[in-house]
């Protein structure tokens, strides 16, 4: 019997054969297309029947397994327990449905040879990240994953941006990457222990060493994740990419970063301080505030959909951030609920988002168009897809009974948890991040709205719009199954919460409470005087009132209905660019927020009197992230560079002098060190 | 039999705020127009206007869609599990844990989601500014009320309803700073969520100053029928959910005969009255505000919350 971790480490083989063959194969004909997307489809669903079947027997053993490659004297480790388990169900659920998507979607494809490849390398790299066991493994596939999305992010690199995006993309990415080099050298200690196991056999490191990890981390994981404000390259390159493409990175890749982080600092590092807690609370409300922010300014559909990416990611470390606060107080039933609140957004996250990204691609086959200003109307020409994404704009914004409120309501329920916390700085600051996730859960209900009114809504604002078609039926199965996991999600929470107890249990000593057993399926964190919700019974029951509803007012109620030009309180505006635009849905929540997060300045210019002239309104916003933080930096880059090209132009003389001039500060420095 | 009266008194409740809801509308409505010295329409008068909007035909814009026609059911739907799940004259019904206060807020989020997504549908301006301002107001309000939630409970030590009555009618709750805080900024975000003057107008008739109405212009018919009763339902909703925490007298408790059941029917009429006189006096007295001081009005509210929180996380440890 081969052990699990072998047995991925297989499937893994196999998708980076998928990708040799994809790069040896014919130039992407309709056929090749097919094979790649049915093969890593194929792969994706096996090796979540093994997950499967390991989840099934309770408690997970980890399993590992050992290959002779990379440095000589470590070789690669992989281990799979019940966290990777956890981590490699989403990315192969993902995985498994953008391949279904992309069985449709890929046929509309301009340069196949440039995504097919690398595809399957993708997936591979995600599944090699959750699965290594020693840093080497770990940072060599991290690479790997990062640089195969990069050739994603850059499969149409004619189009206008996408060189600049792929090029952020690759400077952040390569920070990142050094980050983590540093956290695990840190951890590592001089001995050079660099597997896993030998880093959480070491002795708990120095507060200033964890002080540094954490730091590390946050920069390395968190530019992956997109945490503000190291968040820049996500809304420019995931839209970048082909949507089933940027349906991975924004619902899988953004997973994985998270995955790392929850490996090093719950797993690795051993017992956190309470401060870490503070400054992972801190960074999580601030990101999912300014993300959901930045998504409702947005009028592009993909990046509009990366942004609340950010968000999602911010509302996730929150939990993360309250379950390193109550494990370092020693309060294990809390913290487990903080992380199973995290982790059930992560799978929640990873379903409503690629589920959405997969409807902006269908948008975008049939009209062409990502610009919500040119949509409208297409609940009328896709309305199979439009009910799909309507669904996934439901439980993005956290609304029961989908499963978006599942998540945000369990955070909600371990935030109150906090009072008992001993230390000042936590008692102030929990509540403020409380009402900082309430107050991103509405703006992002606000943000889908207008998501789904101005591009679904309405009437058609471009001619694009007249002649768009419902998409092929790969692409439908492939958003309705996620519908289908996004209300089942919901309805049946208790599943999912005990399935994440045998993750909850290694990494924090504790779990929540047993669900599936509770009455009429109903959650219950603590007991249920305190609190409880029922997803199923809140359906049930909206379900039976709105049919009863509709009865009675069907038996009873005139029957008559008269269709007529719209009413508009007696102004007929026949041009459907008088309707509201994304821009000016937003207006009123620019005029609260934006004046001070972004800067916003709106200016109107009125026609001379007497003059027939349009008056016109011009709205002014700064991306103050990148202004004051990423500008500077790019300027200091460039004076340097300016500066040192002189370098370049000296004569031979000069050269041999700065050569022997260094040579002598280098003796200088070996003979006055200590 | 023991179930069986449970059901029934939980049937009674679903039954008792559909039948209210109008009657608390026209109540306000009589009140105010006493106060200005007016006449006023009959206390039935909201039943009559739905009978008849249910008589009448639907005139349906030409590119409305399914949502537009599905909406109706589905937020009047939202509205009235929520309203059911409110302890209005008793605690601790059947169901009452199917969801507690954050769940309940959320349910009326939905409701709004929806009703937002009407207002687009047919792609009128009105339809759009008034679902604009609507989600602005929202995304003040919802924070604003999930900070009181976050102080009802960490007084209470639960986010359950009935748990919430049981521990604010006890002797041990006293007068509070971070109570009477809560109070006034759930009336406050109680007036913006019920579309009630200064935040907007349930009775305008300038397009241009309206939020709810402006969203709603374009239904008629049993579709404005469904959508007004949910709006009567909300009302009906913010008065019992005041009542039901911070006047908890006279609730009746599930194991108690049917003596307390009409008690507690009784002092939940009183409530109603009493909420509905105030409610009827504070929209007299006070004027219309501008759209854009509303999320100064609403920031209040938020901040009055917030501040509540952070002083019951605080006095905790004192």
């Amino acid at each position: 019997m081969i052990s699990g971790a072998a047995v991925l480490l297989w499937g893994v083989a196999a998708l980076l054969g998928t990708a040799v063959l994809a790069i040896a194969g014919s130039r992407g004909s309709a056929a090749g297309t097919r094979l790649i997307y049915s093969s890593t489809l194929g792969i994706s669903a096996a090796v979540l029947l093994v997950l499967a079947s390991r989840i099934a027997d309770d408690p997970v053993i980890p399993s590992t397994a050992a290959l002779p490659l990379g440095l000589p004297w470590i070789g690669a480790h992989f281990r799979l327990d019940a966290l990777s388990t956890f981590f490699l169900v989403v990315v192969n659920f993902g995985g498994a449905m953008a391949s279904l998507y992309g069985l449709g979607y890929g046929r509309h494809e301009s340069a196949p040879h440039r995504v097919l490849p690398f595809f399957p390398a993708f997936l591979a790299g995600m599944n090699l990240v959750v699965l290594a066991d020693d840093a080497f493994t770990f940072l060599l596939s991290w690479e790997f994953m990062s640089l195969a999305s990069w050739a994603l992010v850059m499969a149409h690199h004619r189009e206008q941006d996408n060189a600049r995006a792929g090029y952020i993309y690759l400077v952040m990415a390569s920070f990142g990457t050094l980050a983590l080099l540093l956290a695990f050298g840190l951890l590592a200690g001089p001995s050079g222990n660099y597997t896993f196991e030998a880093m959480r056999a070491a002795a708990s490191p120095t507060p200033l060493v964890t002080a540094f990890v954490l730091a590390l981390l946050l920069l390395g994981a968190g530019s992956k994740a997109g945490l503000v404000p190291l968040h820049v390259w996500l809304p420019l390159a995931h839209p970048a990419a082909p949507s089933h493409v940027s349906a991975l990175m924004s619902g899988v890749m953004t997973k994985v970063a998270i995955y790392c982080f929850i490996r090093v600092i719950f797993d690795l590092v051993g017992a956190p301080a309470w401060w870490s807690g503070v400054a992972v609370l801190f960074l999580g409300g601030l990101t999912a505030v300014l993300g959901i922010l930045y998504a409702l300014m947005e009028k592009d559909l993909k990046r509009l959909l990366a942004y609340s990416t950010i968000e999602n990611v911010g509302v996730i470390f929150v939990s993360l951030g309250l379950a390193l606060a109550f494990k370092a107080n020693a309060m294990p039933s809390a913290a487990a609920l903080a992380l199973t609140a995290a982790l059930f957004h992560v799978l929640n996250h990873s379903f409503f988002k690629s589920l959405l990204f997969f409807g902006a691609g269908a948008v975008l086959t049939a009209t062409g168009e990502r610009d919500m200003e040119k949509l409208g109307g297409l609940i009328h020409r896709m309305p199979l897809t439009s009910f799909a994404f309507l669904v996934g704009c439901v439980a993005i914004s956290a609304l029961p009974p989908f499963n978006g409120f599942v998540s945000e309501w369990l955070a909600f329920q371990a935030i109150l948890q906090s009072p008992d916390l001993p230390q000042w700085g936590l008692k102030v600051m929990v509540p403020a991040v409380g009402g900082l996730l309430a107050l991103s859960a509405a703006l992002a209900a606000a943000c889908f709205v207008k998501a789904f009114g101005i591009t679904f809504l309405g009437r058609p604002r471009s001619a694009a719009v007249e002649l768009a078609h419902e998409v092929d039926r790969y692409s439908l199965a492939a958003m309705f199954t996620l519908a289908a996991l996004c209300l089942l999600a919901g309805i049946l929470p208790g599943l999912v919460i005990d399935g994440l107890s045998s993750v909850t249990l290694p990494l924090i000593g504790s779990r929540m409470p047993v669900q599936t057993a509770e009455p009429w399926l109903s959650i219950v964190p603590i007991a249920a005087s305190r609190s409880s919700y029922n997803g199923l019974l809140v359906f049930l029951f909206i379900a039976f009132s709105a049919s009863a509803a509709a009865y009675v007012i069907h038996r009873f109620a005139s029957h008559e209905l008269r269709r007529g030009p719209a009413w508009g309180c007696g102004f007929p505006d026949v041009i459907p660019s008088s309707q509201y635009t994304a821009v000016s849905f937003a207006q009123p929540i620019r005029r609260v927020f934006g004046t001070f997060v972004f800067r916003a300045r709106e200016t109107v210019e009125m026609a001379a009197p007497g003059e027939t002239g349009p008056a016109r309104l011009h709205v002014e916003m700064h991306d103050v992230i990148w202004e004051t933080l990423y500008q500077p930096i790019a300027r200091a880059i460039d004076f340097a560079t300016d500066h040192l090209n002189h370098l370049q132009f000296l004569t031979i003389r000069r050269y041999l002098t700065l050569v022997f001039l260094f040579l002598i500060v280098l003796l200088l420095v070996l003979a006055l060190w200590p | 039999m023991a179930l069986t009266l449970e059901l029934a008194v939980q049937g009674v409740q679903m039954t008792l705020v559909l039948l209210l809801a109008p009657l608390l509308t026209g109540f306000v409505r009589k009140v105010k127009a006493r106060l200005l010295r007016r006449q006023g329409p009959s206390l039935i008068q909201p039943y009559r206007d739905l009978l008849r909007l249910m008589r009448k035909e639907v005139v349906l814009a030409d590119n409305a869609s399914w949502l537009f026609r599905v909406t109706p059911y589905l937020i009047f739907a939202a509205t009235w599990v929520a309203a059911a799940l409110i302890p209005t004259f008793a605690t601790g019904l059947t169901f009452s844990w199917t969801a507690d206060l954050i769940a309940i807020v959320a349910l009326l989020g939905s409701g709004r989601f929806f009703l937002a997504l009407a207002g687009m549908d047919v792609g009128t301006s009105f339809g759009g500014i008034g679902s604009s301002r609507e989600v602005m107001i929202a995304s003040l309000a919802e924070p604003a009320m999930l900070l009181i939630v976050f102080s009802l409970a960490l007084v209470a030590g639960a986010t359950q309803l009935s748990t919430v009555a049981a521990f604010m009618g006890s002797p041990q709750v006293g007068l509070r700073v971070s109570l009477g805080m809560s109070l006034i900024a759930l009336v406050m975000v109680a007036v913006a969520e019920n579309a009630r003057i200064p935040v907007d107008n349930p009775a305008t008739h300038l397009e241009l100053t309206m939020v709810h109405e402006a969203m709603v212009l374009e239904y008629s018919g049993r579709h404005l029928a469904m959508i007004e009763f949910a709006a009567f339902l909300k009302l009906l909703l913010y008065v019992s959910l005041i009542s039901c925490v911070f006047l908890p007298w006279g609730l009746a408790s599930v194991g108690a005969g049917p003596k307390s059941f009409v008690l507690g029917v009784v002092a939940y009429l009183g409530k109603l009255a009493v909420c509905g006189i105030l409610l009827a006096v504070f929209e007299t007295a006070i004027a219309k505000m501008r759209v854009f001081r509303v999320p100064d009005f609403l920031g209040a509210a938020l901040m009055l919350a917030l501040l509540g929180t952070l002083l019951l996380f605080v006095s905790r440890s004192l």
